[in-house]
């Protein structure tokens, strides 16, 4: 039954049942109509027939008066296949004729007629006939019919047409049901199974798409995306955690020795008080750490989509700069603030904001020319930084000076903050996108290694991107944005509830 | 500085016993509530100077509690403490009725802080006054114009908001991260102490060229503007 059963149920099945239906109704008022047209031409045609042989009869009667008739009539009744006679004195007393018998009354009115009747020698009385009945002078009466046997013929045909076309419907109809259900059945059961399998954790898994463009192609297609989707949020989800686990680890041991050498301390109350003071300290760098890891985890989801408002992207941009204006002052760097007027945005001010803090926060940590931190990984091969490092170590470089722009690029908005520095090698640039990662010069500063990791994110959730350039010498950053909202297809994003 | 009635609704036992405990250090009175509708009942009897609420709390929810307590016209100021500290969830609990928001985990200093500015914003009108006086420094909020001593200071927008804001709270702490939000409105830490330069720069310039200083720093937690000839 399961497998009958399931048939029945789909659509697919259903759906041909009603074709079926329908053009089978169609097929039956089509014959309908047919025989009732050939009915009327055959009936049309018997008129026409009794007709002439009424003229021809008429002939006879003129030339020969009421014998000579009677003698046509017997004479025409027994030639086989022949029309219908009868002739009556006003009696109604049969005087010649081949008809036997008819229902009574019939003779009483003149014109057509469509009547029982009997023939000679015969007993049956289901014979039709169309007749016409003829008044002659003295009472006489005259009837030239023909029977119906042929239009019943037609009619017959008809059902019997029918009654076929209706088999060849039904078998057609059944057969391309059961092909078309079991086709998109067996793609369907298909998908149900790679989404059990994806469900049960095997997250590589994706939907069969044939190639054929159709419906079911573009679901697989659709759901695809999603799941490439989902597994992204997820691989995010998974470098959290393992970053939490790896890089926190380091801090958190640095936390817990601060506290036991406080305990082996023997000193008096102040060093108690400096040893928990230096512990809250630590604890301060890992809960900023960590708020850091969240907004990145969050931005990336999408999840900070709720606090998008319009804003004016050059006052933020000015108020930032503003806020670092005198930090640059105070380390000998000149702040340079070029901001095109009214480039509103739609997104996240307090993120953007930030966004734009690290990066100025960045350039006047490191991009100050001091050629002896160059910016740089430990594993890459020192000759490209020996270049950059040259190219700023000669004395007398320029002095230091930082860039904020905000200016309109094509459909987009560019916020770029450029600084004098040693720059970052063109192989680094993509890495330091990631979480963590400190270049070699910055291991011995303060700081994260999440600030651009949090740019980028940022960035993306607003349909924008991060991008890294030479700023000959130094290093550029663009966080590039769309100068109207996200676009639809990430508004889409679900917002994930944070955990209770 | 006057002691103020101080309500705790914490569902966390040990939270709520240290903030008991270090709010009556620093003078102040502190109850506490361990439930959504106890600390509702609270709130509604007693006249508390300010309400500490948790977001998440059995049998009535932070933001609930607060829209229940606004809806009775019940006006004690109300800061929100949650462990849920991202721009949106900060956003929803100002909404909901709260006037501050502190994610966990905080420091003390900048609970103290923020509750203390609260409690002295009760008396509606009381910062509407268009000249703030302190020992003989003048600030006017209408013509921008500072005065001490009878000489003029000139003071760059942004440091006008922020001597404003200091002197708007005077002999109360405020923190870098309250100076940030009301003066630059944004809610984030920055990296450096991008906020002790502003001050710093303040400072020189109301300080520097007379004997008695006005603008104290608060070591662990803030700055403090205040007469201390008094």
């Amino acid at each position: 039954m399961t497998a009958l059963g399931k048939l029945f149920r789909t659509t697919a099945f259903k759906l041909s049942l009603a074709f079926l239906v329908l053009s089978a109704i169609g097929a039956g008022l089509v014959l309908t109509v047919v025989a009732w047209q050939v009915e009327a031409l055959v009936d049309e045609e018997t008129a026409r027939t009794i007709e002439a042989e009424a003229t021809g009869l008429a002939e006879q009667y003129g030339q020969g008066g009421i014998r000579q008739l009677g003698l046509v009539i017997e004479a025409r009744s027994r030639e086989p296949g022949s029309s219908l006679y009868l002739l009556t004195d006003y009696a109604g007393q049969p005087l010649a004729g081949n008809v036997a018998r008819l229902p009574q009354g019939v003779l009483d009115r003149p014109g057509f007629v469509e009547t029982q009747y009997e023939t000679v020698g015969e007993t049956t009385n289901d014979r039709h006939a169309l007749a016409k009945i003829f008044l002659l002078p003295s009472g006489f009466r005259l009837l030239v019919g023909h029977d119906l046997r042929d239009r019943a013929r037609i009619g017959g045909v008809m059902v019997h047409a029918l009654a076929i076309s209706l088999i060849f419907l039904a078998a057609l109809g059944a057969l391309g049901g059961l092909f078309v259900a079991r086709r998109v059945l067996r793609r369907i059961d298909a998908m149900s199974n790679s989404a059990q399998a994806i469900m049960a954790g095997d997250m590589s898994q994706r939907l069969a798409v044939i190639g054929s463009g159709d419906e079911l192609d573009r679901l697989a297609l659709n759901l695809n995306e999603m799941l490439g989707r989902i597994d992204e949020l997820m691989a995010g989800l998974r470098e959290v955690t393992d970053n939490i686990a790896h890089d926190l680890r380091t801090p958190l041991t640095r936390l817990r020795n601060h506290a036991e050498a406080a305990l082996r301390l023997e000193g008096d109350k102040s060093d108690y008080r400096a040893a928990l003071e230096r512990t809250i300290e630590e604890s301060d760098g890992l809960i900023k750490v960590f708020n850091a890891l969240l907004m990145i985890a969050r931005a990336e989801a999408g999840t900070e989509r709720a606090g998008m408002s319009e804003f004016d992207l050059g006052q933020a941009a000015r108020g930032i700069a503003d806020l670092y204006e005198p930090v640059a002052d105070e380390a000998g760097v000149a702040l340079h603030v070029d901001i095109e007027p009214g480039l509103r945005i739609m997104g996240n001010r307090e993120l953007i904001g930030q966004t734009i803090a690290n990066l100025l926060d960045n350039a006047l940590k490191y991009g100050a020319p001091t050629p002896s931190e160059p910016r740089a990984l430990l594993p890459v091969s020192s000759s490209s930084v020996q270049e950059k490092s040259d190219a700023v170590a000669a004395p007398g470089a320029a002095p230091a000076d930082v860039a904020l722009s905000v200016r309109r690029v094509g459909a987009g908005i560019e916020v770029a903050v450029a600084d004098h520095g040693p720059g970052i090698a063109a192989a680094d640039r993509l890495r330091v996108f990631g979480r963590f990662v400190r270049l070699e010069g910055a291991r011995s500063r303060p700081g994260s290694g999440l600030g651009l990791s949090l740019a980028s994110a940022v960035a993306r959730m607003h349909g924008g991107a991060v991008r890294l350039a030479d700023n000959g010498p130094g290093l550029r950053v663009v966080l590039a944005l769309p100068a109207r909202p996200a676009t639809l297809s990430e508004a889409a994003i679900p917002r994930l509830e944070p955990p209770r | 500085m006057s002691s103020m009635r101080i309500l705790i609704i914490e569902d966390d036992r040990d939270a709520a016993a240290y903030l008991v405990k270090a709010f009556r250090e620093v003078g102040h009175v502190a109850d506490h509530a361990a439930d959504g509708l106890d600390g509702y009942d609270l709130a509604r009897e007693g006249a508390y100077d300010v309400a500490i609420v948790d977001r998440m709390l059995p049998r009535m929810d932070g933001l609930s509690l607060i829209g229940a307590l606004r809806a009775q016209n019940v006006e004690t100021p109300v800061l929100i403490l949650s462990a849920l500290g991202q721009v949106d969830d900060r956003v929803k609990g100002l909404r909901a009725g709260g006037d501050d928001y502190l994610a966990k985990p905080y420091a003390f200093s900048e609970l103290l802080a923020r509750v203390e500015v609260l409690a002295r914003r009760r008396p509606k009108g009381a910062s509407e006054e268009t000249t703030y006086r302190l020992g003989d420094l003048e600030l006017d909020r209408l013509s921008h114009k500072v005065v001490r001593a009878g000489e003029e200071i000139i003071l760059q927008p942004r440091e006008f908001r922020l001597l404003e804001y200091l002197m708007q709270h005077a002999g109360k702490v405020v923190t870098r991260t309250m100076l940030l939000e009301h003066v630059w409105d944004y809610h984030f830490d920055p990296q450096t102490n991008v906020i002790d330069v502003h001050v710093s720069r303040l400072r020189a310039k109301i300080d520097r060229d007379f004997d008695t200083p006005l603008l104290h720093t608060i070591r662990g937690a803030g700055y403090m503007i205040r007469d201390s000839a008094r």
